[in-house]
């Protein structure tokens, strides 16, 4: 293949703004890991639904903006029964189980949404620009700078919420010591309600994206699949993890894919991430950013 | 009053160490046994056989395979259907290459290439624990099954991708893979090849081996320090799983399906085996035939229920409900008794002792 510099950065810019994509993705696992210590395998399956009901309501005739929010408000709706029916009879299970649980929920969701609203594609239009811009002689799409430029609102929303506001303090107490937060009067019920829902509004955000790229259909949650590499790369613990580990597999990916993929019969982008998450995963047992994991007998 | 110890006393070692040592579970499994051989050939139709026996039976291995991993030695994995497609593989370029082969020594070939392929795979759970080790066997998961796919070597260039197993005989002439064959003999040919390494598994984790992988489960590090080796014990856990793994992969796709392609064994394979062995019972080969025949039964009697009360569902309508039913039942399953089926025939059979006082 003839190498060139422009193509090369077109390729990584590419791979950069995809990465985003996989973020936004990998950030409602990092939230409701970091707060309960539950590795929520359904978040791939709550993009999908939040992008169903809101292409949903969408049809019935509603205007973009009240669909947002009547689709936010069946995400909550989504996290309180989550809470109530999986999380709070399954209390002080060992976190497979609860593992196990969301992956139920998974199915659950996929079925209930598809039941609800039909498994066709959907067209997600929410007025997003797919002009392609040129700067220089690389190509870029506006739409991927636009997703880039939600993920990071995002990111500085969530730090705030979690820096700065009494939820978010007493989030993360919950997330460093259950009992310790229990006893200083925090409730736990309410803050896993919160969380779900903190996660559910990013499934919508990121179903939203997603959902005006590639259409709203089963496969997303797929996609959200390659949000699991992301993961371990950046650490389950760490909301910057999650956002670099999504840079890094996005461009990772793109460029193996196009420079080294040739060689290899093509088609390589289906595990590159992971193999590239394992190998990081063999020096860092614990991600790039996440907590060093202390062991005691 | 039947199902007690009391009165059946012991006078050898052997005896004691029995995997039954209540009379009444002997007799129970000889009648299971004689009810599988002998009464199921005699009523089960083509359907039941082709339909529900076999691919019971295929599930019930890998159920074992992954059960001895996840639930004996603690290593939670997704990559199951990764290795059940390398068993399947193997064991067709075994077929194709060395046509004399007979179907046991291939099948347990192929078991011993995907035990080598595990042990691969395993190497990264020196280092890496509990959910990242989880999303580390999804790297075996996609490359093994990309791998499958794009390379033409391993279904000899066939242009479809798909690998077809070659007739082959069991003994005299009687086939066991390709058109010839009768369901009845993969039905028994397969019955024995499960009783037996079910019974291997069993005493596998009965033993040494089986005991230091329960100790890394339970606490690795405590293990460690009382002088279980953790690259020994996970890495064995991880090949044993393996090999039994992929005999499964290598019987459906001879005996059950009979032509298979790598995408049979996606991420969806993985997580059917994986409930398996949650829904029947982290840590028991028993829970991993109960679970195997719980996900084999369930979609079968979705199906047909409606049509049984008189209601009259859309095609896409019932999957997408049969999905919904499925995680709702995973959820209660859990919630109601998280290790499985077979603690409750465990809970059952205690109370029985004791029958009819309740302490």
């Amino acid at each position: 293949m003839f190498f060139s510099w422009p193509f090369f950065f077109e390729v990584l810019i590419g791979g950069l703004l995809a990465g985003v994509m996989y973020s936004l993705v990998a950030l409602g696992f990092v939230l409701i890991f970091k707060a309960s210590g539950v590795f929520n395998f359904a978040q791939g399956a709550m993009v999908l639904f939040a992008a169903l009901t809101l292409v949903g309501f969408i049809n019935m005739g509603m205007p973009t903006a009240v669909a947002i929010l009547i689709t936010m408000a069946v995400m909550v709706a989504l996290a309180y029964s989550i809470e109530r029916v999986v999380l709070r009879p399954l209390v002080n299970q060992p976190p497979i189980i609860l593992f196990m649980a969301t992956i139920g929920i998974t199915f659950f969701i996929d079925g209930f949404g598809q039941t609800l609203w039909g498994s066709d594609v959907y067209v997600l239009d929410i007025g997003i620009p797919t002009t392609p811009l040129f700067f220089g002689d690389i190509l870029v799409n506006s739409f991927d700078l636009v997703a880039a430029a939600v993920a990071g609102l995002l990111v500085v929303v969530l730090a705030i919420f979690f820096q700065k506001t009494r939820v978010g303090r007493a989030l993360r107490a919950v997330a460093d010591d259950h009992q310790a937060a229990m006893s200083v009067g925090i409730p736990l019920r309410v803050i896993w309600v919160i969380v779900w829902s903190v996660a559910g509004l990013v499934a919508l955000v990121a179903g939203i994206m997603w959902g005006s790229k590639l259409g709203v259909q089963f496969s997303l949650v797929l996609i959200a699949l390659k949000a699991l590499p992301v993961l371990i790369l950046g650490g389950f613990t760490s909301i910057p993890g999650a956002i670099i580990g999504g840079l890094m597999i996005g461009a990772g990916e793109k460029l193996a894919e196009v420079f080294i993929g040739p060689f290899l019969a093509g088609a390589i982008e289906d595990w590159f991430a992971y193999m590239l998450a394992l190998v990081v995963l063999l020096f860092r047992p614990q991600g790039l950013f996440g907590e060093k994991i202390i062991e005691r007998v | 009053m039947i199902y007690r110890e009391a009165g059946q006393f012991k006078t050898s070692y052997a005896a004691d160490q029995g995997i039954f040592p209540i009379r009444l579970d002997r007799m129970g499994m000889v009648a299971l046994l004689l009810i599988a051989y002998l009464a199921i050939p005699a009523v089960a139709n083509h359907y039941w056989l082709v339909s529900i026996l076999v691919p019971f039976l295929v599930f019930s291995m890998a159920a074992i395979g992954l059960n001895i991993l996840t639930g004996y030695a603690g290593q939670l994995s997704l990559g199951t259907g990764g290795f059940m497609a390398c068993g399947a593989f193997a064991a067709y370029k075994l077929a194709t290459a060395f046509p004399d082969l007979h179907i046991i020594i291939v099948l347990l070939l192929s078991g011993t290439i995907t035990a080598a392929v595990g042990v691969l795979f395993g190497l990264p759970s020196l280092r890496i624990k509990g959910f990242y080790l989880a999303v580390a066997t999804l790297a075996a998961q996609f490359f093994l099954i990309w791998m499958f796919n794009k390379f033409g070597w391993f279904n000899n260039y066939s242009p479809s991708g798909v690998i077809s197993a070659p007739p082959m005989h069991l003994f005299g002439d009687i086939y066991i893979t390709g058109p010839q064959s009768s369901p009845l003999v993969k039905y028994l040919f397969l019955l024995t090849f499960v009783a037996i390494m079910a019974l291997a598994a069993k005493n596998l984790t009965r033993c040494k081996i089986g005991r230091s992988w329960m100790a890394i489960r339970d606490m690795d590090i405590a293990a460690e320090i009382i002088g279980i080796r953790p690259l020994w014990a996970k890495l064995s856990a991880f090949a044993v799983s393996s090999f039994y793994i992929g005999i499964a992969g290598a019987t459906w796709a001879f005996i059950y399906t009979g032509s298979v392609e790598a995408l049979a064994f996606d991420i969806n394979r993985s997580f059917q085996v994986l409930f398996m062995i949650i829904i029947g019972g982290l840590g028991s080969i028993l829970g991993s035939f109960l679970g195997a025949g719980f996900i084999v039964l369930l979609p079968i009697f979705l199906n047909n229920a409606p049509g049984l009360v008189g209601w009259h569902i859309p095609v896409d309508m019932l999957a997408h409900l049969e999905f919904m039913i499925f995680g709702a039942l995973i959820i209660f399953f859990l919630i109601v008794e998280p290790h499985g089926l077979a603690r409750l025939w465990t809970v059952a059979k205690e109370k029985l002792r004791l029958w009819p006082f309740p302490h």
